[in-house]
């Protein structure tokens, strides 16, 4: 029970993907100008990498040690296909937002990183942790960076539209003169090398304590 | 939209790595000598170009002949992966000098984000065969433009004095999002003005 508890928290934290590893950086950086879409990104890589990693982990005295990279990216692609069509039929404001970038999970090295690293190595249960750990702290990161560059790049934050409600919540001031370079891509990898700067450091600190 | 229009759109106006974050993690691993970026550049440039062509070829020969078309992550994935191998095999056979300069670099590409985005952005934009591959040679070279400027800027910032939080990858960040500023400067007006829309 403990160890699972460990396998969860250390990716939000302390091998938080984006933030320390910095794996997946491509949806990363492509998709956070809205909230939204971050969040369903998000939530996409959680569905894709939880039943993958679970597939694997049952199949891995199954594949054969040398071609194990080509049958992951199977399993990984037959996932992001399922989830490409769900998108497709239930959310496709969405679907279309996302665009290129949904198949593109797929490459996402997030996904095959923890196929080789955990899911090929430990059973089931460890793995789901893990899977559910590593999409958790991916999603935290990408909502984070998006609510910080939605605010203060284009002034509102993009939720979900609830009946005649649209889902934008416009603030004040911001709205009326944002500082529009941070929902640009070039503001996308100027926040993100402060960020990571800023992670350093704190987290120097924190094992210095 | 013409072929040039195809061109300057993929190099300059949506250069995959400064605008379209496509490929970011070569950009950011392999830019530290302007060396290593050049065969980079090169390797992303010829695979890009084939794997247009061919996932091209089996989308519209295999894919939508059999009514299959919600298949093609897994069959571009599974082609361009094979097209690495298959590409490093015959470079390895015919050309060893080439091979030992851009070896370390095609195994890297399989799960390169620029190869499969432009594969499946060619299918999304419905272009014809000769576009794709226009397409595909023009994103590799806005990729090996990107990754050369950056790698110059990185042997520059590697003998100046960074802040110790900033050395490294934040710098490389911060740099490479000033680059993306100047490459605002191109954009849809431009194909505009040179009367390159269909």
């Amino acid at each position: 029970m403990n160890t699972d508890i460990k396998n969860f928290i250390k990716g939000i934290v302390k091998e938080n993907p984006t933030f320390v590893i910095m794996l997946g950086m491509c949806p990363t950086l492509a998709v956070t100008t809205q909230f939204i879409n971050a969040l369903s990104m998000g939530i996409g890589v959680i569905f894709v990498l939880l039943l993958s990693n679970i597939i694997i982990s049952i199949l891995k005295n199954l594949i054969p040690n040398s071609i194990r990279i080509p049958c992951y990216i199977v399993i990984i692609s037959a996932f992001v296909t399922i989830l490409e069509m769900l998108f497709h039929a239930f959310l496709p404001e969405v679907y279309n937002s996302l665009g290129v970038y949904l198949p593109l999970i797929v490459v996402n090295c997030i996904i095959l990183g923890r196929a080789e690293a955990f899911a090929s190595k430990n059973n089931v249960i460890n793995s789901i942790f893990d899977a559910l750990g590593m999409g958790l702290g991916f999603t935290l990161s990408l909502s984070f960076i998006s609510l910080i560059r939605e605010a203060i790049g284009n002034g509102t934050i993009t939720l979900f539209p609830i009946g005649r409600w649209s889902g934008v919540i416009k603030i004040p001031i911001l709205n009326n003169s944002p500082i529009r370079v941070l929902a640009l891509p070039a503001g996308a990898l100027l926040f993100m090398g402060y960020m990571k700067a800023l992670f350093d450091y704190l987290s120097s600190k924190r094992k210095k304590i | 939209m013409t072929y040039l229009g195809i061109i300057i759109t993929f190099i300059f106006i949506n250069n995959f790595i400064l605008v379209k974050f496509l490929g970011l993690c070569p950009f950011i691993g392999v830019s530290k000598n302007s060396e290593s970026a050049i065969g980079m550049g090169l390797s992303v440039t010829f695979v890009t170009a084939t794997a247009s062509v061919i996932c091209y070829l089996s989308y519209y020969m295999l894919l939508v002949p059999l009514k299959l078309e919600y298949l093609r992550t897994m069959v571009f994935i599974l082609i361009i992966a094979t097209l690495v191998q298959l590409i490093e095999m015959v470079i390895k056979k015919v050309s060893p000098a080439l091979y030992k300069a851009l070896g370390i670099y095609l195994p890297l590409i399989t799960t390169n984000c620029a190869v499969l985005g432009i594969s499946i952005i060619n299918i999304d934009e419905s272009y014809n065969l000769l576009e794709s591959f226009i397409a595909g040679i023009s994103a590799g070279l806005g990729f090996t433009l990107a990754i050369i400027l950056m790698s110059n800027i990185r042997e520059k910032l590697s003998i100046t004095p960074v802040r110790k939080w900033f050395k490294d990858v934040p710098i490389t960040f911060i740099s490479a999002g000033l680059m993306a500023m100047s490459f605002m400067a191109f954009d849809n007006n431009l194909l505009i003005n040179l009367g390159l829309t269909a």
